[in-house]
Parts: C-alpha cells; sequence; structure tokens
C-alpha cells in the first residue's frame, strides 16, 4: 500500500505540472501569436519573399486545370472553406494572412503557388495544405488566378489589402 | 445530514458550472465555422495539425464485445486546439459504460502534438506526447499496448476503478500523401510512472484516400470528394520485460470520414479483432466539429488586438 502512495503522489505532482505546463504553454503562444498578429503591418512586407523559395523544378510546373471554368468554381468554394478565415473572403488578407491579391501573388507562377500551398510557410503559422489531394490544391491556385490583379503601392505594406 | 450537504455542494458547484458552459458557449459562437477535411483515422495519426487558432471539439464512441464478462461502451470528448502550424494540444476526458454494471468517469489525457519538420517531405514525422491521468476501468481503446488483452477488460467497474494509472506516451507520427492516398505509420512507446512497470510497446498503421481527388464548384453533403475511406490496424507488441507478440492484441479496421460542407465531420469504424486476446469487435463513431477564430476570441480576452 505504501509503494503505491509515494509513486502515485509524485504522479499528481508531474499531472499537476504537466497542466500547468501546456496551460502555461498555450497561454505564451496565444500571447505570441497576438504580439506577432500586432507587428503584422510591419512584417507583411517581407512575407512574399517566401515564394522566392520556391525551387525551380517546383516553380516550372503547369497548372494542369488551367483554363478550366469549374476548376475555378471548385477553388473558390475550397478558398472559402480553408483559405478565407486567414486571407480574407476576398483574398485581400486579414492580420492573419497575407493579401493575395498583390502583385507579388498574382505574378507568381501557377507552380509556385502550388508549393507554396503544398508547403505551407510553418514557421509564420500557415499550415501546410498537402491534406487537400492534389487536383484541389491546383483548383486554389486556378481560383487565386482568377482575381484581378492589384496594382502595388510603393512602400505600403498594406495586410489588409484596402 | 448527507441528504442537506448534497444540495448545499450542488448549489454551489451549480452556478460556477453555468458560468462555465456560458463562457464555452460564448468562445463556441464567437469563433466561426471552418470546413473540415479530417483523417477518417480514430486510432492512427497522420502528420496533419489542428489549423492555428482552431478549436476541434470531438466526441468518440466505442462499443465493444467482451468474452467472459459484459460488453461495455466507451466514449470520451477531445477538445483539440492548434496553438502554432507546429503545435497541437490536446485534452480528452473519458468514461465508459460496462453494460449491467455500471457507467463511470474513467480520466483525463494531456496531449501535444509537435510538427519537426517545417516542410512538406516524403514522410513527414511528428513528435506526440501524451501524459495519461486514468483508471484501470479505462476502456476506450485508443492505445492498445503492450500486453493488453481482452479477459484484462472482464472485471467489474467497482474493483479496475480502484486502479490509478499514471502513464506517459510517446509516438513518433509518420505519414505520407501520395497521389490522394494517405499512409501513417506510429509506433508507440508508453511508461507506467510506477517504477516498477515496464515501457510498453506498441503500433497504429493506417492508409486512406478521399472517393474523389477533385472538388466539385457546388456546396453539396454527398459529393464523393466529403468521403474519405481507409483502413487502420493497431496492437500491442510487448514490454522491455517480454517483448513480442505473445499475449497481445490486435485489431483491423475499416474506417471512414464524412466532411460536411456544414462543418461537422462523422467518423465510423468497424475493428475486428485479429486473435483470440482481441475484443471480437469494436465499433467506433464520432462527431467532432471545427471553429476556426477560436484563438482570436481568446486574444481579444487577453487584451490581444484583433
Amino acid at each position: 500500500m505504501k509503494e503505491f502512495v509515494v509513486p502515485s503522489r509524485a504522479a499528481g505532482r508531474i499531472h499537476r505540472a504537466a497542466l500547468a505546463i501546456a496551460v502555461f504553454g498555450i497561454g505564451v503562444c496565444g500571447s505570441g501569436r497576438a504580439l506577432a498578429q500586432a507587428a503584422a503591418p510591419k512584417s507583411q512586407v517581407s512575407i512574399y519573399a517566401v515564394l522566392d523559395e520556391a525551387p525551380a523544378k517546383a516553380r516550372e510546373k503547369t497548372n494542369p486545370l488551367s483554363g478550366d471554368a469549374e476548376a475555378v468554381a471548385a477553388g473558390a468554394k475550397l478558398f472559402e472553406q480553408h483559405c478565407a478565415e486567414c486571407h480574407g473572403r476576398g483574398a485581400g488578407g486579414t492580420m492573419h494572412g497575407a493579401n493575395l491579391l498583390r502583385e507579388e501573388v498574382q505574378q507568381a507562377t501557377p507552380g509556385t503557388l502550388f508549393w507554396l500551398l503544398t508547403n505551407g510557410v510553418v514557421r509564420r503559422g500557415m499550415p501546410v495544405w498537402s491534406k487537400l489531394p492534389e487536383p484541389e490544391r491546383w483548383q486554389i491556385v486556378a481560383f487565386l488566378q482568377s482575381l484581378r490583379p492589384q496594382p502595388q503601392k510603393a512602400g505600403t505594406g498594406d495586410p489588409g489589402g484596402n | 445530514m448527507a441528504a442537506r450537504v448534497v444540495p448545499e455542494r450542488l448549489r454551489e458547484i451549480l452556478p460556477r458550472s453555468v458560468v462555465s458552459a456560458l463562457l464555452v458557449a460564448l468562445f463556441l459562437c464567437r469563433a466561426s465555422l471552418l470546413a473540415a477535411q479530417e483523417s477518417p483515422y480514430i486510432v492512427t495519426y497522420d502528420h496533419y495539425l489542428e489549423e492555428p487558432g482552431s478549436l476541434e471539439v470531438e466526441y468518440f464512441s466505442t462499443f465493444g464485445t467482451q468474452r467472459g464478462g459484459n460488453d461495455f461502451d466507451a466514449f470520451w470528448t477531445e477538445f483539440e486546439y492548434g496553438a502554432t502550424a507546429w503545435w497541437t494540444a490536446e485534452v480528452y476526458v473519458s468514461g465508459q459504460t460496462t453494460f449491467n454494471d455500471s457507467t463511470i468517469f474513467t480520466g483525463t489525457r494531456l496531449e501535444n502534438r509537435f510538427r519537426l519538420l517545417q516542410r512538406e517531405h516524403f514522410v513527414n514525422p511528428v513528435l506526440y506526447i501524451e501524459f495519461e491521468n486514468t483508471n484501470a476501468a479505462d476502456k476506450i481503446l485508443k492505445e492498445v499496448e503492450g500486453h493488453d488483452v481482452e479477459s484484462d477488460y472482464a472485471v467489474s467497474n467497482a474493483v479496475l476503478r480502484k486502479e490509478h494509472d499514471h502513464e506517459l506516451e510517446m509516438k513518433l507520427l509518420l505519414s505520407s500523401t501520395f497521389k490522394g492516398w494517405n499512409v501513417a505509420v506510429n509506433p508507440i512507446v508508453t511508461k507506467n510512472l510506477l517504477p516498477s512497470e515496464p515501457w510498453e510497446f506498441a503500433y497504429a498503421v493506417g492508409a486512406s484516400r478521399p472517393l474523389a481527388l477533385r472538388a466539385s464548384p457546388n456546396r453539396c453533403n454527398f459529393c464523393p470528394e466529403n468521403f474519405i475511406a481507409g483502413v487502420e490496424m493497431y496492437g500491442g507488441l510487448g514490454d522491455t520485460q517480454s517483448p513480442g507478440l505473445h499475449d497481445t492484441s490486435h485489431y483491423l479496421a475499416p474506417v471512414v470520414a464524412w466532411n460536411l460542407p456544414s462543418d461537422w465531420t462523422v467518423r465510423l469504424s468497424s475493428g475486428f479483432g485479429l486473435n483470440d486476446n482481441s475484443h471480437r469487435l469494436l465499433l467506433r463513431w464520432g462527431l467532432s466539429r471545427e471553429f476556426s477564430g477560436f484563438g482570436k476570441v481568446l486574444s481579444r480576452l487577453f487584451g490581444g488586438r484583433l
């Protein structure tokens, strides 16, 4: 009996410690996100530099659904379901996600956008989207490229795209 | 005296419960909804984490047959939060009903999953660390470890609930997605925190694929792309004192997930025991809903600028 009680107490302490770490971790993380979001207008300018990280082979890929109107419509639906929360319903960006109407995005090759969608930008909060099958990712790319380009104003971060 | 104490305690507890429930309801109402694209696995994990700031609330139930005892229905609720794009934290609360016996609370689990690599690779590793504070009456069979066998569960709840387990469980989630197929392999190591207990080993593997790889342009409930079907297999691999497959149980389970545009996901699984040590049948179902923007609401509560 004695043998059981001592480890149980130790485990109880570990339990409380683990709970505290989890709660603390989530809190810290939430704060971190809030701070990152507050700083977003300054850092948004460089987020588009991620597009340059796409390997040459990935950039060269062409969209197999290019010119398919149905793919654009399906892409719009998928964008609404999975992307609009962060990038805004019109893809104009929010405090959480980049403005996808910007020249940098609109002029990127379909392969670059597909690569970005597949790999995400994990360190900056964008998850990987390889859980969507390849054709669905191409549908999203088709939708993104169907959006009218927005002229970029020099020297503005324009996180919200407004 | 006892009769008076209970209502007084209830009066104390109720307002707190009501406030807590209201707070949770407020959170959930203010968070927007997100169409889920959940995998069909119930035991196996792939490498996809919760989207940052999203909360997924899941309810699962497992009906199990029991030779030499009473059949049971074990259930658990999961709250899964995407803390970042590389870290998901989760809390489980579990209970079970053993027919002709009783319904009891069986414990809690705290789980963290960490994505180890920033980008997608052919095989993607995720580290899973879980702390379990359960009693021996826990029957959710979310993990079948070491020398877990069917007869362990034939004992009455009154006896089993007296034994408390504090366990640390670690998994390496290896997962690959190719041409629409996901294949996931999870080697598992578990350690009861009692020094005398050995390290236990287990595995879970799964493969799945959406019924269609291309989305239809219209919002629809029964479009084939909303269904993901697959199969998973899981079981114990012995422990450090007695490694190997003897006295272990194993299950094979066809699984299916239905991701509804209304943001709900339904999962069904029918697990068949593969040897005499296994329950003959584990029928599982799950219902989950994802709330995006939960992090925003949380952040706003603590003065975040959102």
